[in-house]
């Protein structure tokens, strides 16, 4: 796809100075050799691999352990541009919880005429099994990744929510352990917000939901499918950084509504899971009767109010991509006022006129279906071959309903090390945000996915995706970093010396202001 | 602690604890080989074999009783539980679903093993098996180093009580093997070829100096199966196995406040251990004390599995 | 009609479980139709029960039981006080709304098979209650029904494929076909009376569909007879399909296999029940 015109994070629109906020930045990568980023690049994803980082593709052998390719130029919001999309992701949020406890209960949103009555209740991912329960607090999505892209210095949207059991976070968290090992330098120039706080946050949200009578201590696990799992490794990160029990189902097991799991010591009362199994999967007694990942009983439990699950079972009505399209509507129907985040346009195939323009314009357009993801079941029009579009021109009128379009964007790129140095390659980012008994926080950070291929706007793990460090800045860019210092501690020392020695250049490069 | 998480540590020390002594054994074999004129120098490697009780497994595989053939078994075959590679996948299969139970260190230490082993279809030769056997104990080394470094608490101990368990094993069979099977009929006891084979008892355990500073007065059979059997000082021993069991047991239930079945059967095991001595064990025939020792061995492995609720 | 209910559900297992977790759709809820006096279950062993309410507003129970443990019998008795209403629902909690079952689940999955059967059907003209009539009959004519006794259900589309199918099966085929025609249809699971005051023993509980009418509301179809329920009928539980609404849905720990024996009679008399 055509760069000209393509918003550059640091580098502003199509010129080759950085934008002022990142000057410092743009002499940083102008003064570090690309064989040095490539050598710390290489350090970083040689200590992912070692710490088991990895992920399976599907569809290949399960031997087949991947790293994802990690790029060493960060990618930097500053104070402001955090702010607002702050305010925005928690307004959206705050959204989704309403929904969802609006359509398992009152379903007041329907009755309005807000939203397609249809596009709830014969939505697969509602369960009406579930409906009439509500979680503690009335929160049912208490981890959520927002997938924003960015066109332009203001422009950000909504590419898709993800509220069933977003993942990701453990890169967010692994990304900047490598950022301030490897390039230290960047976070004597830039005032950089931390984001390990994230587990403590979580551990935090996840006892804020217990249910009641459960005491100061409620005990809290993650349940996982199994090491066999493509997140797995997120999945023990996070419990081991909240120092949580890492369960699977055949550690638990369900008495007279109340979850119990097996020790050395015997059984011991669970009151909050954290679960990162599919709602399909998670009790064989109300759901697929075949899974054997879930724990027979577990519905029964959550519906007596005696665990809480995390997220809730039956939240992905709320990040379905048909829903997704009413997202404005919804938000303004429980906030009483405009999104500040908008949404991508969408043209939803159910609708006739929206059908039409999307046959008549696929080679435009990015087509994804209803209830896909990770990139599979899409077509990005632009880069498809003529056999891919007329396959999804037969699927959109076989079954147009399962179908959402939308206009391929002139993604923001951010600088990224490629075989031929840096250039420009372009980014999505998801930050994730938790909603608890004590309200919406949310991290300063986020996965940052980059398409490493030039021009592909692909950003998905399983398509050749990479992830960058995600820096949110405290406040105004430090002045006393200027280039001519910057040059200084940089020019040599750490290409020539490594990262320890660039740590004890650190006190002269302050001795400069 | 959950139970599956101290399962998993459990086999994770003793799958550690079983790739190393494999690899202790096939250097001390490379060894002993290269000592040893043909077809003594086979024989060894066929001692290699029982040790492991992979022999009649290797026979089934239809390979040629070549030392490369059974270097290449013990080291990397897939098909052999025992062989270096299925114990190194079997523990970091254990060490990846309980994580979190493990130190970084102690994580990282199996994970590079693994690593070192996941491409390698071959290995050059004699010299190439030594390196990578060099490689291996320097990470079991590494792995030992991180648990002991780990807290003091149960995932610690279920580690250590895991290699505890199979070092009692392994060293038994090794004595067994050494002991009854190897001597070449003919051969002089305390031969040239007899002083090889102990010195390569010896190698294995790494106790060559262990020996020399507690026996002042050369290589004797009776000294190597006593220092082996009854010697607390050195690690590798079945008394010094036998009261490592006992101690970690004690730990865990002073932790947990439950005792049980392995708690008494470990004791008893001590206790028989205590009132032993060598001429008693070789007038009631070796053979039989270590077949006993090592039928009890499993018994205690089944009762911790049980007072643990490991399945 | 005064009814009696007596139903009771016998587990063998080959080798003793350590756990068994299930749960029960056993119990009905009065409406309009049906009026219950008396209703119970009792389980042969130390067992746990507790109730609930699944989302469909059915009655649940959460059946809990610790090993080691070879055999388990339940049983359920009850007295309904019935009115024929001809197939008419009405009085019953209803938390969702008609809409809901348009909805297909692997079970009532439509094939052009089944279009085919609700578009002829559709074809006949009329109003909403003469097409649901006339789906019920064109699946009580091209399904034949067997008698003999199956425990789990099929889906639509292979009942259809193969012309014949125990209750549950000929349900999800009216289901799927009246989706099809644009019908909200649910599956209900019950009993119903066969034969005289005694009743006579059956080898399983009933299952039908209800279709939604406009006008009219929830209309019950059986279309392993062709009619309507009437007042031999006693409603337990409706869902989407067998899977929500099935008497048992059941998991153990333990391996081995199940034997199970269903004995289900309904009568008009006392007797049956004791």
């Amino acid at each position: 796809m055509d760069t000209e015109g393509t918003f550059d994070e640091i580098r502003g629109h199509g010129t080759d100075a950085a934008r002022p906020e990142f000057a410092a930045l743009g002499e940083w990568i102008a003064e570090t050799p690309a064989s040095e980023l490539e050598r710390r690049q290489k350090a970083a994803e040689a200590a992912f691999r070692q710490l088991g980082i990895t992920f399976a593709v599907y569809g290949e052998e399960e031997a087949s352990e991947r790293i994802i390719p990690f790029d060493i130029v960060p990618r930097i919001f500053t104070a402001p541009e955090w702010d607002r999309l702050s305010e925005g992701l928690v307004q959206r949020v705050e959204a989704i919880n309403a929904f969802l406890a609006d359509v398992y209960g009152a379903r007041k949103i329907i009755a309005d005429g807000v939203v397609p009555p249809e596009l709830v209740l014969n939505n697969p991912q509602f369960q009406p099994a579930l409906a009439g329960t509500q979680p503690p607090h009335g929160i049912f999505a208490h981890i959520c990744g927002i997938d924003l892209v960015r066109t332009g210095p203001d422009e950000f949207f909504v590419l898709e929510d993800n509220a069933r059991t977003p993942s990701g976070v453990s890169y967010m968290l692994e990304n900047r352990e490598a950022m301030l090992r490897l390039c230290p330098e960047l976070f004597e120039m830039f005032p950089v917000r931390p984001v390990d706080v994230y587990p403590d946050l979580l551990h935090e949200t996840l006892q804020s939901v217990a249910p009641r009578g459960s005491g100061l201590n409620p005990v809290c696990v993650v349940l996982t499918p199994g090491h066999f799992n493509s997140a797995f490794y997120e999945h023990s990160f996070l419990a081991d950084q909240m120092g949580v029990e890492l369960v699977e189902a055949a550690d638990l097991h369900v008495d007279d509504d109340i979850v119990w799991m097996r020790t050395i010591e015997g059984p011991v009362r669970v009151d909050v899971i954290y679960r990162r199994i599919d709602d399909d999967y998670i009790d064989p007694l109300v759901f697929n009767p075949e899974s054997v990942l879930g724990v027979p009983g577990l519905i029964a439990a959550y519906m007596a109010g005696n665990v809480t699950l995390v997220n809730a079972p039956g939240t992905g009505v709320a990040d379905d991509k048909a829903i997704y399209s009413y997202m404005p509507e919804i938000v303004r129907y429980y906030s009483g006022s405009e999104a500040k985040l908008p949404n991508v346009e969408t043209y939803r195939c159910r609708e006739p006129q929206a059908l039409r323009y999307t046959l008549d314009n696929l080679e435009k357009l990015v087509v994804k279906l209803v209830d896909g993801s990770g990139g599979y079941g899409m077509l990005v029009g632009p880069t498809a071959s003529k056999a891919e579009i007329e396959a999804f021109r037969a699927a959109l009128i076989a079954e147009p309903h399962r179908y959402i379009a939308q206009p391929t964007l002139a993604l923001s790129t951010v600088p990224t090390l490629t075989e031929s140095g840096v250039a420009p390659r372009h980014v999505d980012f998801r930050p994730f945000i938790l909603s608890g008994g004590n309200g919406v926080q949310i991290v300063p950070g986020g996965l940052t996915r980059v398409a490493l291929r030039e021009g592909s706007l692909v950003v998905n793990s399983s398509q050749g995706g990479g992830t960058k460090d995600s820096m949110i800045l405290t406040g105004p860019p430090s002045q006393s970093m200027g280039p001519g210092g910057l040059r200084q501690t940089m020019g040599g020392m750490s290409q020539s010396l490594g990262a320890g020695m660039s740590q004890t250049m650190r006190p002269l490069g302050g001795g400069l202001r | 602690m959950l139970s599956r998480t101290a399962a998993s540590l459990y086999w994770v020390g003793r799958y550690v604890e079983r790739a190393e002594f494999t690899a202790r054994l096939i250097e001390a074999t490379i060894r002993l080989d290269s000592l040893s004129p043909r077809p003594a120098g086979e024989g060894a490697w066929e001692s290699a074999l029982l040790v492991t009780a992979a022999n009649h497994a290797f026979t089934l595989s239809g390979e040629e009783r070549s030392p490369a053939n059974v270097s290449r078994y013990l080291t990397l075959d897939h098909r052999n539980p025992s062989s270096i590679r299925a114990c190194l996948d079997a523990a970091r299969g254990n060490a990846r679903a309980v994580r979190t139970a493990l130190s970084r260190e102690a994580w990282e230490a199996i994970n590079r093993a693994w690593l070192g082993l996941r491409d390698r279809s071959f290995v050059s030769g004699g010299p190439g098996t030594l390196t990578l056997v060099e490689t291996l104990k320097a990470e079991a080394r590494g792995f030992e180093g991180a648990v002991h470094r780990m807290l003091r608490n149960e995932g610690s101990w279920f580690l250590m009580l895991g290699a505890a368990i199979e070092r009692a094993d392994n060293t038994a069979r090794l004595i067994d093997v050494k002991y009854h099977l190897l001597l070449p009929e003919g051969e002089m006891v305390g031969g040239v070829i007899d002083r090889d084979q102990w010195t390569t008892i010896l190698h294995t355990v790494s106790a060559v100096n262990a020996y020399r500073l507690l026996y002042r007065d050369g290589l004797r059979p009776a000294q190597v199966a006593e220092m082996l059997i009854l010697r607390r000082e050195l690690p590798r021993s079945l008394a010094a196995s036998t009261d490592e069991v006992v101690n970690l047991l004690n730990l865990i239930g002073k932790r947990t406040g439950r005792q049980g079945e392995a708690d008494r059967l470990a004791r008893q095991r001590q206790n028989a251990m205590n009132r032993a001595t060598i001429r008693n064990v070789i007038a009631g025939g070796m053979h039989e004390y270590l077949s006993a020792f090592i039928i009890e061995n499993g018994r205690i492995d089944q009762a911790i599995s049980q007072q643990f609720r490991f399945a | 009609m005064r009814l009696f209910i007596h139903h009771r559900t016998d587990y063998r297992y080959s080798e003793p479980q350590a756990r068994i977790v299930q749960l029960l759709r056993l119990t009905p809820t009065s409406n309009e139709g049906q009026n219950i006096v008396d209703w119970r279950i009792d389980v042969d062993c130390n067992a746990r029960l507790r109730g609930g309410q699944d989302g469909f507003g059915n009655e649940t129970h959460m059946l809990y039981i610790d090993g080691p443990i070879d055999r388990l019998g339940l049983t359920v008795t009850g007295e309904v006080l019935t009115d024929d209403r001809a197939g008419m629902m009405s009085g019953a909690v209803e938390p969702l709304p008609p809409m809901l079952f348009l909805q297909t689940t692997p079970f009532t999955r439509t094939t052009p098979e089944l279009v085919a059967v609700a578009e002829r059907a559709k074809g006949g003209g009329g109003s909403q209650l003469s097409l649901a009539h006339r789906l019920n009959e064109a699946v009580a004519d091209t399904i034949r029904f067997d008698e003999a006794r199956r425990h789990g259900a099929r889906d639509a589309a292979s009942t259809l494929v193969e012309g014949h199918g125990v209750c549950q099966d000929v349900a999800h085929v009216l289901i799927s076909v009246a989706r099809a025609a644009g019908l909200p249809a649910r599956y209900i699971s019950g009993h119903r009376l066969t034969q005289g005051p005694g009743g006579t023993e059956q080898g399983a509980t009933h299952a039908w569909a209800e279709l939604y009418v406009a006008d009219y509301g929830w209309i019950g179809f059986d279309p392993s007879c062709g009619r309507c329920p009437d007042d031999r009928y006693v409603r337990v539980a409706a869902a989407l399909d067998f899977r929500g609404a099935a008497p048992f849905s059941g998991t153990r720990t333990g391996g081995g296999f199940e034997e199970l024996e269903v004995g289900v009679r309904v009568g008009t008399s006392e007797t049956v029940v004791q």
